[in-house]
């Protein structure tokens, strides 16, 4: 299969159109080669590998072929199915929040505010901290009788819940921990969004007579869809994989309340059913795929529509 | 000077220089570096420090590195990662029982049944660290260990209580300590493993009334839900919550603020294993005598005896390089002098299982609280992890259910027979 290009034609002058041949890369073939092997050996060859085992009871060093039984047994048990629901529950809170709260900030932080250089860096920090510093630090803040945050509760006159050891709220002090840190990510990219709007729309707003609220609702908010787009994608899918703040605050408990998939192959893993595991891993990776790529395709259609 | 001499003047340099190294060479080769792995925590590097450096004054040749993980499942993870890898340490420190079957021994571990000090460990613990084809994998660590109830001597003095036999006059203690304003019992689920001690502790009572149980529940042939006995555990835990003398905090305690309220009297029993002896008394040496301890009270007098855990095993994993050094160090932890080095470090927290070791006389009340269970006409039987190699991973997260209230004790011990099973199938057993 020939190609035509434009560039070949260039060269040969006034004679007719030649059809030539893809136009060589400069590299030879073989420059991909170090990467080709490292992708394959540590991707693709793992990635297959683990379909396989996936399969089997598998104790490291022989592993029996059951079937679909890790798979059924994935499914059945009641923490599984927990922690499944848990996941898709601390994605949707995790990037919702995001969004919303990432968006204001962004209109904050880009309005004419006194400080507004300290206080982007201020908004950005906890992106930089280490997640399981954070953790850690939030565990103890939230301590039910002893934690900063009730104490703090407790000289207003109310009595603040245990935010971890309450089965109903774990998961979601976990996820509100979570949008404390990556905010600051959203902020700025939002920032980044909202600073290449054309001034001319607001211009043109301002001539309309719009409002502060009508600027935002009618302008801003359109016009960086592709920030938003990119927050949802990158704090969704980040939802879904979360493991290491729920690790680090309350390993998937108290029981089983705040389990994810993450956590729950963990745990599989540490107690040596690497097979369940590794069908737990497979699981999450159908479920990220299945969530995330019509997500992808609903977002970027309407992109292109506008 | 000419060119030769020259070179001569530098050959004779070089020689010098290459004897010098060669001789440093060959006191490096003399020394030999070991690497020994334990789990991490103050009072369990105190005993190991001790012992290497027992060791070391004796073998001047060895230098031993510590080298601490992370307990619990964590260290579990690790233990088999690292194993698994090829990259143990020389010398490490595991559990016994049924952790000990999980980390495949007849594989990993080296034979020990024909080491000259075997003769003197008792075959009680020789029992626990035996793999499947019989023979003896491991060497003792620490001393034996009784699953029961730390108590708080001065609030059982100011309400004037006595010990409980059986498990009516353990809530009757509790509902006295209650009303008197204070903490009945301690609970410390920030770490989950802590959660396990009314259901692993109530094992002796089980087998009190099945002594079958164990066999039975190997060969899936009893289960904790439907068997009473067993569920009684579970039922103990949902009680002892549903009456509320639990700690306020208690999801959000951990094991160390246990030993500290139950050493300051701020609560009254804690259920624990007793190497948390070791612990209370260096953290707090001057409430050390106001600890005492029982075994977990069965539903009659008559039966009441202690469930006893089997300290942890060392073990020299197949890939070492130093095979004779490790062995020398793991003879040196089972004999007399091993005990002492422990007693020394830790202080003495139960009966050693190697003969001739001896608990000095001066033992804190819980150590002497729990010899009468082990002296004669006392009772005591091993815990089930000792008698059957399944236990189910998720315990600690389940015990955590039923101990906040999350789910009642017979869905528990149900959910708690499905995670049971997923071992005894990912150990092969037969009949699963």
């Amino acid at each position: 299969m020939s190609v035509m290009t434009q560039t070949g034609t260039a060269g040969a002058g006034a004679a007719a159109p030649v059809p030539v041949l893809k136009r060589p890369s400069p590299y030879p073939g073989w420059f991909f080669l170090p990467a080709a092997i490292i992708y394959g050996l540590l991707f693709l060859l793992p990635t297959v590998a683990s379909l396989y085992f996936s399969l089997t009871r598998w104790t490291l060093f022989n592993s029996t072929f059951i079937g679909l039984d890790n798979f059924a047994q994935f499914l059945r048990e009641p923490f599984l199915i927990k922690g499944l629901i848990n996941t898709v529950i601390y994605a949707v809170v995790t990037s919702g929040l995001k969004v919303v709260l990432g968006l204001l900030l962004a209109v904050l932080l880009t309005s004419q505010i006194a400080a507004r250089g300290y206080l982007r860096s201020v908004v950005f920090f906890p992106v930089l901290v280490s997640t399981v510093g954070v953790g850690i630090t939030f565990t103890v803040l939230m301590h039910p009788t002893n934690g900063m945050i009730n104490e703090g509760l407790a000289m207003l006159g109310i009595k603040g819940p245990g935010w971890l050891t309450n089965p109903s709220l774990a998961l979601y002090s976990v996820a509100l921990v979570d949008v404390w840190k990556g905010v600051g990510l959203a902020t700025v990219i939002y920032i980044a969004g909202i600073v290449a709007i054309p001034k001319d729309y607001y211009e043109a707003a301002r001539i309309d007579g719009a409002t502060k609220l009508q600027n935002f609702f009618y302008v801003t908010l359109p016009l960086c869809r592709p920030a938003t787009v990119t927050v949802i994608i990158l704090s969704f899918i980040g939802g879904l994989r979360t493991f290491d703040l729920i690790w680090a605050m309350t390993r998937g408990g108290p029981g089983f309340a705040s389990d994810t998939v993450a956590s729950v192959i963990y745990k599989q893993y540490q107690a040596g059913f690497y097979g369940l595991s590794t069908a737990g891993n497979v699981v999450l990776f159908a479920l990220i795929a299945v969530l995330v790529v019509p997500l992808t395709m609903l977002l970027n259609r309407r992109e292109g529509h506008e | 000077m000419t060119k030769t001499s020259r070179r001569t003047a530098l050959t004779g340099l070089s020689a010098g220089l290459m004897l010098v190294t060669a001789l440093s060479g060959s006191a490096f080769a003399q020394s030999i570096n070991l690497t020994y792995l334990i789990p991490s925590g103050a009072d369990g590097v105190a005993v190991a420090e001790e012992l290497v450096k027992s060791f070391e004054a004796a073998n001047p040749d060895i230098n031993i590195d510590i080298e601490t993980r992370p307990g619990g499942s964590e260290g579990d993870n690790l233990v088999k990662t690292r194993l698994a890898t090829g990259s143990m340490a020389d010398i490490f420190r595991y559990n016994s029982g049924s952790l000990f079957q999980a980390i495949n021994p007849q594989q990993f571990l080296v034979d020990l049944t024909n080491e000259p000090w075997q003769a003197d460990v008792q075959a009680s613990f020789k029992q626990v660290v035996t793999a499947p084809d019989g023979t003896v994998r491991g060497a003792p660590m620490g001393a034996a260990m009784g699953g029961g109830i730390y108590y708080n001597r001065a609030i059982y003095e100011e309400l004037g209580l006595t010990v409980p036999t059986t498990w009516a006059e353990f809530m009757a203690n509790n509902e006295k300590i209650k009303a008197a304003g204070k903490v009945a019992v301690i609970q410390t689920y920030a770490d989950t493993w802590t959660s396990q001690l009314f259901v692993l502790a109530d094992y002796y009572n089980v087998s009190a009334k099945d002594p079958n149980f164990a066999s039975r529940y190997t060969a899936n042939e009893a289960k904790f839900a439907t068997e009473p006995a067993a569920l009684r555990g579970f039922e103990k835990l949902q009680e002892t919550f549903e009456a509320g003398y639990f700690n306020e905090d208690f999801g959000a305690a951990k094991y160390d603020d246990g030993i500290r309220m139950v050493a300051a009297g701020e609560g009254a029993h804690y259920p624990m294993l007793t190497f948390a002896t070791t612990a209370i008394a260096a953290a707090y040496p001057d409430m050390i005598g106001n600890v005492g301890f029982f075994a977990q009270p069965g539903d009659e007098a008559g039966m009441n005896g202690l469930t006893v855990w089997m300290p942890d095993g060392i073990y020299i994993p197949q890939t070492t390089s130093n095979l004779d050094a490790a062995k020398k160090f793991v003879a040196f932890v089972a004999s007399v002098e091993g005990c002492e080095a422990q007693t020394r470090a830790g202080g003495a927290s139960g009966p050693y299982l190697v003969n001739g070791c001896t608990l000095p006389d001066d033992v804190p009340p819980a150590v002497s609280d729990m010899l009468p269970y082990f002296a004669e006409g006392g009772q005591n039987g091993p815990a089930l992890e000792f008698l059957s190699p399944i236990k189910g991973p998720a315990l600690e997260q389940i015990t955590v259910e039923v101990g906040s209230g999350i789910r009642p004790a017979a869905d528990g011990a149900a959910l708690y027979d499905e995670d049971v099973r997923k071992q005894a199938q990912q150990l092969g057993l037969p009949g699963w």
